[in-house]
């Protein structure tokens, strides 16, 4: 048995002013009853649903006359035949929007993106609705709130109380005779501000919709509880030069007179071309309106304009025209649609420039498009932000600026606004009772309110197994006199990038008999250090001159890098190679792309000197900036070599240092890519098959450097290992040792010798903080350090005694291969250290190489890792270990 | 005592355990594990069942509730009333 303990609710405590305690009773009991009908509704299936929802829609239409009626008698507001029609298209279109939408359950799947939308209803909601549109808003809440399992109390606008209870008795009973929870929907009778004040704050109303004026809008979002709140609009039309006149001037009196302007969409300020100005006031006129002169204008907006607020009159609201010319005293005829009046600027000086939903409409002549717009924005900004704004033209130019400028949850184009808004009927808008005006309007929405609004959609997002790749040259030649192959590759210009030594040691000349016979060759010779801006600059003024269609980069790391980048720079001269070094999380969502378009094409054959960059297939290449004191590296797959030579005859004479600097670069490049964050069944194969190579041949190169076995073994291993870090990233140990290893100038590979014991050690153990990262699953690193030890012979029975041992098998080998063992050991004194200890974590922290790495170092575990490799071995290595030959 | 209730929940049922909790039972065990939906005169009388317990500092539980009827429950706030067991 169980039992939950629930957290205590939130206080919430509605203003209780003016109201008697039985009506706060009454209110309480509503809310209870509401509460517990959705409750009950999230039981129900997409099936109860629309079977309750078509029955509603049924009984809409049914009753959609004498509801029109009813409302009519109430509230003295608008037409009786267009209010039928705003019933029915209540009921019948917004049925036809619903009908097939899913409400229930999962909604919406998205197959290609592992993401499933699933609804959950809202709760009780309270519903604010207008004089103005009083049946068919509550109709259509009605359908939208069953559709999508949701119950509502109503609080009507007091003038418009009667009608809507009937409606909501109509929807109600109807509801719940197919199905619906009891207590689904309620209607206030006689609601008062008190009333919608303590509903609005009530601890058990999820949400507020209110349709109406700003007050009520106001108010909802104002209670602290989550809002839609639509209401008042102002709405611009513009009538272009190229508009089709005649439906223009028939759409807007449509619009306008429908209901007696009462929509809220509806059309106010006509700013009209200064050619078609008096063609178009008089279709108008032949049609029904009344062109107003100066004093009729004046009249018109002293009387239906409240001159002290700048607010439409209320008594006009809804009023027929001919009912407001003859309480104003305005002569018209008696067939008239329309008052309409010229307006000569817009805002408080200009009254008849406000919202009227009333047949009056204000005209204004623009003398221009430009000041036509200006005035439309004008209009929209003088109360109409975010509703409702109309174009009438065939100039696609002017309709998409138009759009641009206004602020406008929906632009009609060429179709009336108040029916168009209400969507479904001229456009494929969604159709609606309630228009959501963004931020301009104080709501939280443009769209037109519908089902998806009363629901909280909740996505369930499947985790997303990212591809990923393995991508080196596809031409990589190895073993002894593999740099014959280069023959093969016609060219017509071919520069050799090398460094001094090596075209001491003849390795040029070897590489120039292997060239095809009539290629023209020039050798460009590089310092032999990481590259520089100015021998960057150089070498693409070399590659310019020449013409060159083949660059062949012969040396370690830095002349291959060199190379790289010259080549980048040839072939897409506009390179921004400060831009491309921006640093990235993942590679397919850098912000900097590298250059697609090229205008020369040069063809990069790598011929490695040193066997450990690996740099002949590699997407990386470090410059140097002396001018800032730094390095830049660039990382792109473009970047890497069409062919890499893998040739050991070019390694046979690297001396001993350099030997065991390379290998254990390599070595550490496959260690830290077989546990990287980015690890994958293709760069293991690589790392696994590289360390093997490593520990069995880098010993044996460093102490018989002529062994052309174990060169060769040990080049093919450099390559190996940088197919694998190519594709997986290396780690905190290259973090490290670029720290140090710049701080102190001290070689990458001694560099990286010093750290890595104690990396592993590091990597090894349960993070302090885990790397998020969707490629792996779990927390491996310990166990495949484990298999690397059981991939060696190396003893243990458990993951924690393998990882031991392969630490202090690496140690045996850095023994073997006479590195410092300690930081200490290269004459560093602690003093000096610890000064430079802030700055080596922050450039650790900074460098890139540890964002793959299995475990997130904490600033503080930096610094402690360096305080290790300063003091070195702090475990003795064992006699088992000592005595292991690795296989 | 035990009660095992049908599909169709009767209220009849419900206000038998609220006899038993009256009379001075001091746990009655409801088994709803035949429940697929309740309605809303079920929560009534389960609400009601709730406030007699509470009086009588009895003890309701119910067995083999399932999600959909648990989440009513849950959003009527009649959870903290019972406590529940499979």
């Amino acid at each position: 048995m169980s039992t939950l303990e629930t957290l205590p609710e939130k206080t919430i405590v509605p203003p209780t002013e003016n109201l008697p305690p039985e009506r706060i009773a009454c209110l309480d009991n509503l809310v209870s009853q509401a509460k517990t009908a959705a409750a009950l509704f999230a039981q129900f299936t997409q099936e109860d649903v629309d079977r309750i929802v078509r029955a509603m829609v049924l009984a809409g239409l049914e009753h959609a006359q004498h509801l029109a009626r009813l409302a009519i008698e109430e509230t003295r507001i608008g037409v009786m035949e267009d209010k039928v029609i705003k019933n029915m298209v209540a009921s019948e279109f917004v049925y036809n929007f619903v009908k097939d939408k899913r409400t229930v359950g999962v909604i919406r799947e998205f197959p290609d993106r592992n993401l499933t939308e699933i609804a959950e209803p809202v709760g009780v909601l309270f519903s604010i609705t207008p004089i103005t549109n009083p049946t068919s808003t509550v109709l259509f809440k009605c359908i939208v709130a069953v559709k999508t399992r949701n119950a509502v109390i109503f609080g009507p606008h007091p003038k418009a109380w009667r009608c809507c209870a009937e409606a909501v008795r109509i929807m109600y009973e109807t509801a719940v005779k197919h199905g619906a929870p009891e207590g689904v929907f309620f209607c206030l009778e006689s609601p008062t501000i008190p009333d919608n004040a303590y509903l609005m704050h009530h601890k058990d109303v999820a949400m507020i919709d209110a349709t109406g004026g700003p007050g009520a809008v106001k108010a909802a979002y104002s209670s602290g509880k989550p809002a839609l709140g639509v209401g008042a609009g102002n709405t611009p039309v513009y009538i272009e030069k190229t508009a089709d006149l005649n439906t223009a001037v028939v759409d807007i009196i449509v619009s306008k007179t429908f209901d007696n302007g009462t929509i809220c969409a509806s059309e106010q300020t006509l700013v009209i071309d200064d050619e078609i100005f008096d063609q178009v006031l008089k279709k108008f006129a032949d049609l029904g309106a009344h062109i107003c002169n100066e004093k009729e204008t004046r009249l018109l907006a002293r009387t239906v304009i409240d001159p002290q607020t700048g607010c439409m009159q209320p008594m006009a609201v809804g009023q027929k025209a001919t009912d407001i010319a003859r309480f104003i005293g305005l002569k018209v005829e008696p067939n008239t649609k329309l008052l309409m009046a010229e307006i000569r600027g817009v805002g408080r000086g200009h009254p008849l420039s406000a919202e009227k939903l009333f047949p009056v409409l204000a005209v204004y002549r623009a003398h221009s498009a430009s000041e036509a717009l200006r005035v439309c924005v004008d209009v929209n900004h003088h109360g109409g932000l975010g509703h409702t704004a109309v174009i009438f033209s065939r100039n696609d130019g002017i309709i998409r600026k138009f759009g641009e400028v206004i602020n406008a949850g929906r632009i009609i184009v060429n179709s009336p606004g108040s029916i168009g808004a209400l969507g479904a009927v001229y456009n494929d808008l969604v159709p609606t009772f309630s228009f959501g005006c963004g931020t301009g309007g104080g709501n939280s929405t443009t769209d037109n309110v519908n089902i998806y609004h009363y629901l909280n959609i909740k996505r369930m997002a499947r985790r997303t197994q990212n591809h990923m790749w393995f991508r080196v040259p596809n031409q990589i030649y190895f073993n002894m006199n593999a740099v014959e192959n280069i023959r093969q590759f016609p060219s017509l210009s071919t520069i050799i990038i090398t460094n001094p030594a090596l075209e001491q040691l003849g390795h040029v000349e070897i590489v120039r008999k292997n060239l095809p016979p009539k290629t023209h060759l020039h050798v460009h010779v590089i310092p032999d250090a990481e590259p520089e801006m100015q021998v960057i600059l150089d070498g693409v003024k070399a590659l310019n001159f020449y013409k060159a269609d083949q660059i062949v980069a012969l040396g370690g790391g830095s002349v291959i890098d060199a190379a790289k980048i010259m080549k980048l720079k040839y072939e897409s001269p506009s390179a921004d190679l400060e831009e491309l070094a921006a640093p990235f999380l993942d590679l397919r969502k850098r912000v900097v792309q590298f250059p697609s378009e090229r205008t020369n094409h040069a063809r990069l054959i790598a011929i490695a000197t040193t066997s450990g960059t690996g740099s002949e297939v590699t997407p990386f290449a470090v410059l140097t900036d002396n001018a800032n004191g730094r390095k830049v590296t660039l990382a792109d797959y473009t970047l890497s070599p069409d062919v890499a030579i893998v040739d050991p005859q070019f390694v046979m004479s690297m001396p001993k240092g350099l030997t065991a600097d390379t290998g254990i670069d390599c070595l550490t490049h496959a260690l830290e890519a077989g546990v990287s964050n980015y690890a994958s069944p293709y760069t293991d194969s690589n790392a696994m098959q590289a360390i093997r190579l490593a520990f069995k041949y880098l010993p044996i190169a460093y102490e018989n450097p002529r062994d052309e076995e174990a060169r060769s073994m040990m080049h093919n291993a450099a390559c190996i290992a940088a197919m694998a870090f190519s594709n997986a990233s290396v780690g905190l140990n290259h973090a490290l040792a670029h720290a140090f290893g710049a701080r102190f100038k001290v070689a990458h590979g001694r560099a990286n010798a010093l750290m890595l014991p104690h990396v592993i050690a590091y990597n090894a153990s349960v993070p302090t903080k885990f790397m998020p990262s969707p490629y792996t699953q779990g927390y491996v690193a310990n166990k495949k350090y484990a298999t690397i030890a059981d991939l060696l012979g190396l003893p243990g029975h458990t993951i924690d005694e393998k990882v031991k041992s392969l630490i202090a098998a690496i140690e045996h080998l850095l023994d073997d291969l006479d590195f410092p063992r300690s930081i200490a050991d290269l004459g560093i004194s602690k003093e000096e250290f610890e000064k430079a200890m802030p700055e080596l974590v922050k450039n650790a922290f900074d460098d890139p190489a540890w964002r793959s790495n299995p475990r997130m170092p904490l600033m503080s575990e930096i610094g402690e890792l360096f305080w290790k490799a300063y003091d070195g071995r702090t475990r003795p290595v064992t006699t088992e270990v000592l005595e292991h030959q690795p296989a | 005592m035990w009660i095992k209730i049908d599909e169709k929940i009767s209220p009849t049922v419900l206000r038998e355990a609220e006899e038993k909790l009256l009379a001075g039972d001091s746990e009655v065990t409801l088994d709803f594990s035949s429940v697929s939906r309740v309605d809303a005169p079920t929560l009534r009388e389960l609400a009601e069942l709730a406030r007699i317990a509470d009086a009588k500092a009895g003890r309701v539980n119910l067995r083999g509730v399932n999600v959909d009827v648990y989440k009513v429950l849950k959003l009527v706030k009649l959870t903290q009333k019972f406590s529940f067991a499979n």
